[in-house]
């Protein structure tokens, strides 16, 4: 049995993504830009492509919707563009759970090239405080970038309101959601977010395709500089399998949108209380009442979340750990740790995401393994007793 | 996926020796929940013999981490006191067919925590230098004797390694200099123990000098011996040849008499310099220096 609940991190190409793009690798391989008919038909699925992406971001136009190769080019050409359009102004807000594409950046901005960055942090259910926010904001904030939705908690975000408030200082909004489309109705024509990103390959599209929404009338500046394409905003040929690809993974989004908050949001339910009912000292992070359906992230008290990802991965069990050994770096996540999640729990977070092709054998084989693996590994721990944390205390000679 | 070894993974999957030692004479515990990963180490030994009868660990880390505890008690179980002492990490890392270069720590924690267990059971306090040294690394509190210690005995010579080995540095990368001055430092006295005069400034990429069999010295007899050789047939007419240094492997040489100026010269030292490689069994050049250079 295996159970694939990491699609958070990456998804299974839907089948009928894999058949629309198909062609594309072989009969209809002309290049869009080219006046001849082997290009035309191909300039027109990528028309149909992107009027899908607009229907799932519930843009204005589909001249608004610039295709890129990834999330990651989204964002830092959002960032780098909002910033040259804005000359005078000199202040950057972002929250201390951005995914590394933003705040990696942000920082980098603030250290190399003098603007000031202002890093809203998050309370211990990983929420943001719109107080704190607003007296930030201010005519020399040139862009706000916040996440739609957290990839480790799923937490959702207040962008709208957000946004709005940006605009009442004219700073430019950008927001990073990778992790939100396909899963939350998004209708950007009756917002105020200027910017967009998102990547295709969340959402059961393939890997190396993203998508930058830029609203109409925009100032803009380009980072990819060259051809015509994407109407000169973005240069480089395109990548027509990653864009049909996409374009059929939009369609299919909006078609089930309402089953992730019906059927997957029942299944994520049922794993996270199927598993704390027979796992003490274990609890479930982020927000509760504002949460993406398909994202369980829960902290396992006194263990390590890399030996729990071996076992799990044993059992056919694919998950992921905001544990500093799984990363390769030393410390737990930096969402974990802008949370405050204690360091007892934050090396045994374990984060199971669910995609609307998870079955529920899956689930009931997850809730009949994670309770044995808690204990086996618990039995090994030096802080746990009997039955919860040991009386008596592990004091090391020095730390 | 760390790409552990199938002996890492089978220690993981079934741990050896795992769990409390109820009738323990000595314990070492190492590591903080803080930092992601700790160790208690659980022994019993014959007051007679000092011999290791019994071990168990409790490990509170990743994968790599319980293979080492586990590995560790295997090594160690029948040997005495002192035998186990000589541990190194290395062995452990060894025992378990290598470890991820991120993961040496997990092997330095296994060793630790042998010291502070037989320190325990010596009545003695664990690694008084650890008091005495100063705290390199906050974030996981490792202090300067540890990094000594670990860079000593693995022959490290970069910070990325002593972060692999120890975690130090390895978070806010503010100690990063204060542990290039301990890098620098231990390969002094290294280079020191080996050679009796001030070695050079280690380079960056500087390697610990070690001897060679054979050595410096046996060497440079080799090549007098055969300079000595040569000097006959040269004073046949009415040369002769002085040898003037040894650079690595360059000889410099100073013709003297009757080669000073001799057409034969070149031919003269291709001689000495293939005489050379045959004695010395390595690729030398002979290279003349003259009184003007």
């Amino acid at each position: 049995m295996t159970a694939y609940l990491d699609n958070n991190a990456t998804t299974a190409c839907a089948p009928e993504v894999v058949s629309a793009l198909l062609p594309f690798f072989s009969e209809q391989f002309g290049n869009p830009s080219s006046m001849h008919e082997f290009g035309s038909k191909v300039e027109g699925a990528i028309r149909n492509a992107r009027s899908e992406v607009q229907q799932l971001l519930g843009a204005a136009l589909d001249s608004e919707i610039i295709f890129t190769s990834c999330a990651s080019e989204s964002n830092n050409t959002a960032i780098h563009s909002a910033l040259k359009v804005q000359a005078g102004r000199k202040e950057i807000i972002t929250s201390a759970v951005e995914h590394p594409a933003v705040l990696s950046l942000c920082k980098y901005l603030a250290e190399h090239e003098g603007y000031t960055l202002h890093i809203l942090p998050v309370d211990g259910r990983g929420r943001l405080n719109l107080a704190h926010y607003e007296s930030l904001l201010s005519e020399r904030t040139a862009l706000v970038s916040i996440m739609w939705a957290n990839n480790e908690t799923g937490t959702l975000f207040p962008v709208l309101k957000m946004a709005e408030m940006a605009k009442g200082v004219g700073a430019i909004f950008h927001t990073d959601a990778v992790q939100a489309a396909g899963k939350v109705p998004i209708n950007l024509k009756d917002s105020a977010i200027d910017m967009l990103s998102l990547s295709g390959h969340k959402l059961h599209a393939p890997k190396g395709i993203g998508v930058l929404y830029l609203r109409r009338g925009l100032r803009y500046r380009p980072l990819l500089r060259g051809g015509h394409q994407e109407r000169g905003r973005r240069a480089g040929t395109e990548n027509v399998t990653g864009i049909v690809g996409l374009g059929e993974a939009a369609r299919l989004a909006r078609e089930h949108m309402n089953e992730e908050w019906t059927t997957v949001k029942r299944l994520r339910d049922r794993l996270e209380v199927g598993v704390l009912l027979q796992t003490p000292y274990a609890f479930v992070t982020g927000d509760p009442d504002n949460r993406l359906p398909n994202t369980a992230n829960i902290a396992f008290e006194y263990i390590e979340g890399e030996a729990i990802l071996l076992h799990l991965n044993h059992a056919g069990i694919a998950a992921s750990s905001g544990s500093a050994c799984t990363s390769g770096s030393l410390e737990p996540s930096h969402v974990m740790r802008a949370m405050g999640i204690p360091y007892t729990a934050a090396h045994g977070t374990v984060r199971f995401s669910l995609s609307r092709y998870t079955t529920e054998a899956e689930i009931d084989h997850v809730i009949a393994t994670v309770p044995k693996i808690i204990a086996n590994l618990r039995k090994l721990s030096p802080y746990w007793g009997e039955s919860g944390p040991a009386q008596k205390a592990f004091q090391p000679e020095y730390a | 996926m760390w790409d552990y070894t199938d002996t890492v993974k089978d220690h993981f999957f079934n741990p050896r020796n795992a769990g409390e030692l109820k009738d323990a004479n000595a314990t070492g515990e190492v590591g903080s929940i803080s930092c992601g990963d700790a160790l208690r180490l659980s022994l019993k030994v014959d007051p007679e013999t000092e011999q290791i009868l019994e071990a168990t660990f409790q490990t509170f880390g990743c994968g790599s981490a319980i293979a080492s505890s586990s590995a560790l008690t295997e090594i160690i179980k029948g040997k005495t006191l002192d035998e186990a002492l000589a541990v190194s990490n290395q062995e452990i890392a060894d025992f378990l067919g290598g470890l991820p270069p991120e993961k040496m720590h997990c092997s330095v924690m296994g060793q630790e925590a042998l010291q502070a267990a037989v320190a325990n059971y010596r009545g003695e306090t664990f690694c008084d230098g650890h008091e005495e040294g100063d705290l390199v690394c906050k974030c996981f509190a490792i202090d300067s004797v540890l990094i000594e210690n670990v860079v000593r005995a693995n022959k490290l010579t970069t910070i990325e390694e002593v972060t692999n080995y120890t975690k130090a540095g390895g978070a806010c990368a503010s100690c990063h200099e204060k542990i290039e001055h301990l890098i620098a430092k231990v390969l002094g006295q290294v280079a020191a123990e080996v050679a009796p005069e001030p070695a050079p400034a280690p380079a960056a990429s500087a390697h610990i000098a070690r001897p060679k069999p054979g050595g410096k010295l046996a060497r440079m007899k080799k090549i007098e011996a055969v300079i000595a050789e040569v000097r006959p047939i040269l004073q046949q007419d009415r040369g002769d040849i002085e040898l003037v240094d040894v650079d690595d492997v360059i000889v410099f040489v100073k013709l003297l008499g009757g080669c000073v100026g001799c057409h034969m010269e070149k031919m003269t030292l291709a001689g000495i310099e293939q005489k050379l490689q045959a004695a010395l069994g390595e690729p030398v050049q002979v290279v003349p220096v003259s009184d003007w250079d």
